[in-house]
């Protein structure tokens, strides 16, 4: 999985792009040009970024206790509330879904100044602004926005961005929460038709730890299909019976899923459960002393499955996300 | 850990946690008058946010005031601590020089009306005819005060000890039923009473061209929902204000914008931000509740820990509202919506950690 706890790894990583890039030794006046159509590489965190992860799967993030009874407590029944489905993936998330990326430049007509680098994402149809002009953020009273409010400069060849003001939203869709407390550090380094986006996390409320992550896009040789773009949420009432004002949650520790991730896989319950001590590798000498759960019982014939499909051969079963 | 038995009965421990929490409710209020003579007013800057151009949000001490502008004159909803109502004068000029009009008081407190009678004073009210022939010059020159009537009734009987307002800053305008509505500035302005929510005499301002909606403290950012039951609040009457307050706004497509929210204290917001506060709420209390329907005391529904996902983003272990207090009133009032039965005989008290899997809300 390509998340990461310390700032060690995080600059070690950024110098290792940034040093690979073959403007790094050029120290251009500016930056490396991203504009241009971008798709993502899933690689490895295809399970948790095109099906979703599953529920329970806290492993190796840095969270609280507080977000772990967020995400214990949280029934996935809430999102079929008609004010909760169109509710967007914030910035540090929505990288991380299955989403095209336009990216664009905002420049003085006059003086070509770059005024803002513009991206634009086909899931929920966020238009995304890095203000380039030295501007400042707003202050603690303005509003909160899923995309946030964002700033960037240049370091060599590579963009960064700082981001504030961000509603409420998700580290995992799963239900594990980021506050609107958190705030964004980003660092762009483009390697001929590659970028890679190192996101560092940090959250007050939600996060004992930074949490460092990345993702990589390649540009796309060619435009998409419109439709491709468009992402139209017009929310309706889904569980028609449901008592008004309700809001689905499991009482804390009674969530009878919670166990289902790790006893599939055979994880100690101490590993999915997270927090910061199960992103460090001494972490593995308490995995090895910890029993394994058992594992859950196989799919009867017949019997409604809990998740996935059937494999399509005989053998094992398939360790597949729960799609949502 | 094992339990000492208790001496009390289960009844007698809830009417001892009742005490409990009204102190603390009573005290918290002499706590926040307290904050308030030891806040250093000097301090104090006004944050002028623009909601819409004609719609600006004041941050200073005390409540968010709001300011409603147009060709007829300014209304000016919720006044801040009496303190920095010179500041807030000026905050509100720098916006505009037109008249001001009307005051709208949200709700009792002192955080929210304790500017109202300089900044109506600073106002003045359109009138003519024989009204102005009955009263001369004390007809136009104040703005009016607008509040729900609870709100007049709390000030002109204070409870015993309280400080008393002066009459000046008292409403001059009351509404008794669900709503007062009119136009201003070409637009229709809807005051909406939420019963019995942070207070019993609690309304929303809702601008319906502008779409902008103040809520006073039914809606903040910055604590869990203050529950002042000593002025007739409740925690049902506050998530039903919260679900008003969505009945309300509209957002746009991907849940942002639309309806702008001006909160009792805190950010600007819109429907998504009030969806979470109102999501919090609901599951506290109706965790709370759930708890309560399985006979737990007070010490047990507390080490469920049922506020501990909110914690770090809206608790307090100090101050005039503490996390503890929240749920201590939380409690109270669940055991009153669902009173504990009859003791049957000998027949042991049901074991709440051992029940099944259940639900935490609409059970």
């Amino acid at each position: 999985m390509r998340i990461h706890s310390s700032i060690t790894v995080l600059a070690l990583a950024v110098l290792w792009l940034a040093a690979s890039s073959p403007a790094f030794a050029q120290a251009p006046a500016v930056g490396a040009d991203f504009v241009g159509v971008w798709q993502p590489r899933y690689q490895e965190d295809q399970p948790e970024r095109i099906p979703g992860p599953e529920l329970r799967d806290y492993l190796g993030l840095p969270i609280s206790d507080a977000a772990r009874q967020f995400a214990d407590s949280w029934d996935p029944s809430r999102i079929t509330l008609p004010e909760e489905q169109c509710r967007v993936h914030v910035s540090p998330y929505i990288y991380r879904g299955p989403t095209n990326l336009r990216v664009w430049e905002e420049r003085h007509p006059k003086t070509q100044d770059l005024i803002a680098i513009k991206h634009y994402h086909s899931t929920y149809e966020q238009t995304r602004t890095i203000w380039m002009d030295g501007r400042s953020h707003p202050g603690p009273n303005a509003a909160h926005t899923w995309m946030g409010f964002s700033t960037g400069h240049y370091e060599g060849d590579m963009l960064v961005v700082e981001t504030t003001h961000l509603k409420q939203g998700w580290v995992r869709r799963n239900g594990l929460p980021m506050s609107d407390q958190a705030t964004m550090t980003e660092y762009y380094v483009r390697n001929g038709d590659m970028f890679t986006q190192v996101v560092v996390l940090i959250d007050p409320v939600y996060l004992t730890e930074p949490l460092v992550k990345s993702q990589e896009y390649y540009r796309s040789p060619r435009e998409l299909p419109a439709q491709t773009w468009l992402w139209v949420c017009d929310p309706v009432v889904e569980i028609a019976d449901r008592p008004e004002g309700e809001v689905p949650a499991y009482l804390p520790g009674e969530n009878p899923f919670l166990d289902e991730f790790a006893r599939r896989h055979q994880i100690p319950m101490i590993a999915t459960q997270g927090g910061a001590a199960t992103m460090y590798p001494e972490f593995q000498d308490v995995l090895k002393k910890t029993p394994l759960p058992p594992p859950l019982p196989p799919p009867q014939r017949g019997a409604a499955r809990v998740t996935g499909p059937p494999p399509q051969t005989p053998g094992p079963p398939q360790n597949q996300g729960q799609g949502r | 850990m094992t339990r000492q038995p208790s001496r009390l009965s289960r009844q007698a421990r809830i009417a001892v946690v009742a005490i409990a929490v009204s102190a603390g409710v009573a005290l918290a209020i002499g706590t926040r008058a307290s904050a308030q003579q030891n806040q250093n007013f000097d301090a104090v800057k006004m944050d002028i946010v623009e909601v819409r151009p004609n719609v600006h949000m004041i941050v200073g001490a005390g409540g968010n005031t709001t300011v409603f502008s147009g060709e007829e004159g300014l209304m000016v909803v919720d006044t801040q601590f009496p303190q920095v109502s010179e500041k807030l004068l000026a905050a509100i000029r720098s916006i505009s020089d037109a008249p001001i009009r009307y005051v709208v008081d949200t709700h009792v407190h002192g955080d929210h009306i304790g500017g109202n009678e300089a900044i109506s004073k600073a106002g003045r009210t359109r009138a003519g005819g024989n009204v102005v022939g009955d009263l001369g010059a004390a007809a136009t020159n104040t703005a009016g005060i607008i509040a729900h009537e609870n709100v007049l009734k709390r000030l002109s009987e204070p409870a015993a000890g309280a400080t008393p307002v002066p009459f000046a800053a008292w409403p001059t305008e009351t509404f008794a039923n669900n709503k007062r509505e009119f136009l201003f500035n070409g637009e229709a302005v809807q005051i909406i009473h939420e019963p019995n929510a942070h207070t019993d005499g609690d309304s929303l301002v809702f601008f319906r061209k502008s779409d902008v909606v103040a809520t006073g403290d039914l809606y903040t950012t910055v604590m869990y929902p203050f529950i002042d039951e000593a002025n007739g609040g409740t925690i049902n009457g506050y998530v039903n204000a919260l679900n008003a307050i969505l009945d309300i706004t509209v957002a746009s497509n991907v849940n942002e914008g639309g309806t702008m929210v001006i909160p009792g204290h805190g950010r600007l917001s819109d429907e998504q931000d009030v969806i979470e506060y109102r999501d919090m709420a609901t599951i506290v209390r109706d965790r709370i509740r759930e708890y309560v329907k399985r006979g737990m005391t007070l010490e047990q529904v507390k080490a469920k820990k049922p506020t501990l996902d909110f914690d770090p983003r809206y608790g307090s272990d100090t101050g005039f509202w503490t996390t503890n207090m929240f749920i201590e009133t939380i409690y109270k009032q669940m055991v009153k919506e669902h009173p504990p039965a009859a003791p049957k005989g000998n027949q042991p008290r049901p074991k709440g950690n051992q029940s099944a899997p259940t639900k935490g809300s609409g059970q």
